[in-house]
């Protein structure tokens, strides 16, 4: 599996609904027959996986909202996660 | 006894709207209840909308459009409209019986997320003679309306006696289709499968067999198709953790509105299922005694009550245990702690020992509305399907 590159553009796959649950105070990845619950971090990368946004420019993103914090590696884990679970093409 | 609001965390993530019993196929297995005819009294439009309102405020995320077939249904499509306002994601779950091109593209339109078919075989003679009626070339034509609408698709594929030596075939024809999941369910023995478990339950030869083929295409189609392929219980030795425990995320609403911790508790005796007409989902979910009945872990006897897996397993199925044993309170006899277990296995040893030939020439009990009310005045059902 190749790593991402900063240009690189994920998409959810039309398979996944990802929404905002106020009844589980948590973003939720909904599909047939199932779904799951997402942490707090992996709200805030989900939801700026747009089709649009390159991983750069979600990490600076992130970034920003979260006053520099050093969470490239994170965010590049995760979306490997994502990818591997089938949630997200690149 | 659990009760109160306060020691139930458990909120109805999943909700199974059962529109109605009537449907157009037959199958031998189908896992509704045997009296689908009394069923004739289903809820209005108006109370279903009420009904999904109240099961998403309190945090309902999945909607099973379900049945019989629910296409029988023409205000699906209000329905789906507004399940899709609600923030569900809602999946029709259909023998595809019902719908044309056309359709399949309003309920886009309105919103629906996801179509699962169900298929009775790959060739259509065996696929016509299961289901009752003759709906194999419609069947195909509608999975590739669900794929051409841009669908995610599930494949359902109901495997037994008569059809799992087919499981290749059966493999290829999902490839083929380009189902997203395909699901290789190996019969449950409820309802109308129980009456025909002689005719149904496979060899463990058979069952070897298919699982070795499955695995097989599991792993070669993993990055394109998600098979997932379920071992019939029966030949296990821990219970399946079902419906995830009662009352803890499930919810079922028969036809007639009456409200089920499990779409097959209408069996169980002495309980009283409250009804969505007379009381909200709220008062149902966490006030009915009904849902509270086998909550939690205070209601298990021996040997589950000081069992380490209880966690994990809840005690088995109840409906299982209750016809099984005739107890509903028994530990599932799937278990190999349960003191019906041996009885269990003889049972399906005794299944086993039936020749191909004397399986394949047991009458099947197919599920129609003739046979529900001959079974229920005690009368000799017919081998042969109804008309349609
Ligand atoms: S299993 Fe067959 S008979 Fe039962 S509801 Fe489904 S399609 Fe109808
Ligand atoms: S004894 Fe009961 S709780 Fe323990 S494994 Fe068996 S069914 Fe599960």
């Amino acid at each position: 599996m190749s790593a991402f590159e900063p240009e690189s553009v994920p998409t959810l796959k039309p398979m996944f609904r990802f929404q905002w649950e106020p009844a589980q105070d948590c973003h939720v990845l909904l599909y047939p027959e199932g779904m799951v619950r997402l942490s707090g971090s992996a709200g805030e990368i989900l939801k700026r996986v747009d089709g649009e946004r390159s991983v750069s420019a979600i990490i600076a993103e992130l970034k920003a909202a979260f006053a520099g914090a050093d969470l490239d590696a994170d965010v590049i884990a995760f979306l490997e996660q994502a990818r591997e679970n089938g949630w997200i093409t690149v | 006894m659990a009760g109160s609001l306060s020691d139930i965390s458990g909120k109805p993530l999943w909700l199974l709207a059962e529109l109605t019993y009537r449907c157009p196929l037959q199958c031998p297995y189908c896992s509704n209840p045997l009296d689908i005819a009394r069923y004739q009294q289903e809820l209005g439009t108006e109370d279903w909308l009420r009904v999904l309102r109240e099961a998403r405020e309190l945090g309902a995320m999945q909607l099973g459009f379900s049945g019989g077939e629910p296409l029988v249904r023409r205000d699906l499509e209000t329905l789906v409209a507004e399940a899709r306002r609600l923030g569900y994601y809602s999946n029709l779950i259909t023998s595809g019986v019902g719908m044309d091109a056309e359709r399949v593209a309003r309920f886009k339109e309105a919103g629906l997320d996801h179509i699962q078919i169900s298929f009775q075989a790959s060739d259509e003679e065996l696929n016509n003679f299961l289901g009752g009626t003759a709906s194999f070339r419609h069947k195909l034509e509608m999975a590739r309306a669900v794929k051409a609408q841009g669908y995610p698709m599930v494949l359902n594929i109901v495997l037994h006696r008569r059809n799992i030596d087919q499981i290749e075939d059966i493999i290829r024809m999902t490839i083929e289709l380009e189902a997203d999941y395909v699901e290789l369910a190996s019969t449950q023995y409820y309802g109308w499968s129980r009456v025909n478990v002689d005719a149904l339950l496979p060899t463990r030869a058979q069952l070897a067999r298919a699982e070795a083929i499955a695995h097989d295409y599991q792993a070669r189609m993993k990055d394109r198709m998600k098979i997932i392929y379920v071992v019939p219980d029966y030949f296990e030795n821990r219970p399946k953790a079902c419906m995830n425990g009662w009352g803890a995320v499930f919810l079922t609403i028969a036809p007639d509105g009456s409200a089920l911790p499990c779409h097959a508790a209408s069996s169980l005796p002495g309980l009283s299922f409250p009804n969505v007409r007379d009381h909200s989902v709220r008062e149902i979910w966490y006030e009915s005694d009904a849902f509270n009945h086998f909550r939690g872990f205070d209601w298990m006897p021996e040997p589950c009550r000081s069992c380490p897996e209880k966690t994990r397993d809840f005690g088995g199925c109840r409906c299982q245990a209750y016809m099984l044993t005739g107890d509903a309170t028994a530990t599932d006899p799937v278990c190999d702690k349960s003191p019906h277990h041996g009885a269990l296995l003889a049972d399906v040893a005794r299944i086993e020992s039936l020749s191909d030939a004397d399986a394949a020439a047991r009458p099947l009990v197919f599920r129609n509305m003739r046979n529900s009310r001959a079974l229920a005045a005690g009368d000799e059902p017919s081998p042969s399907p109804a008309n349609t």
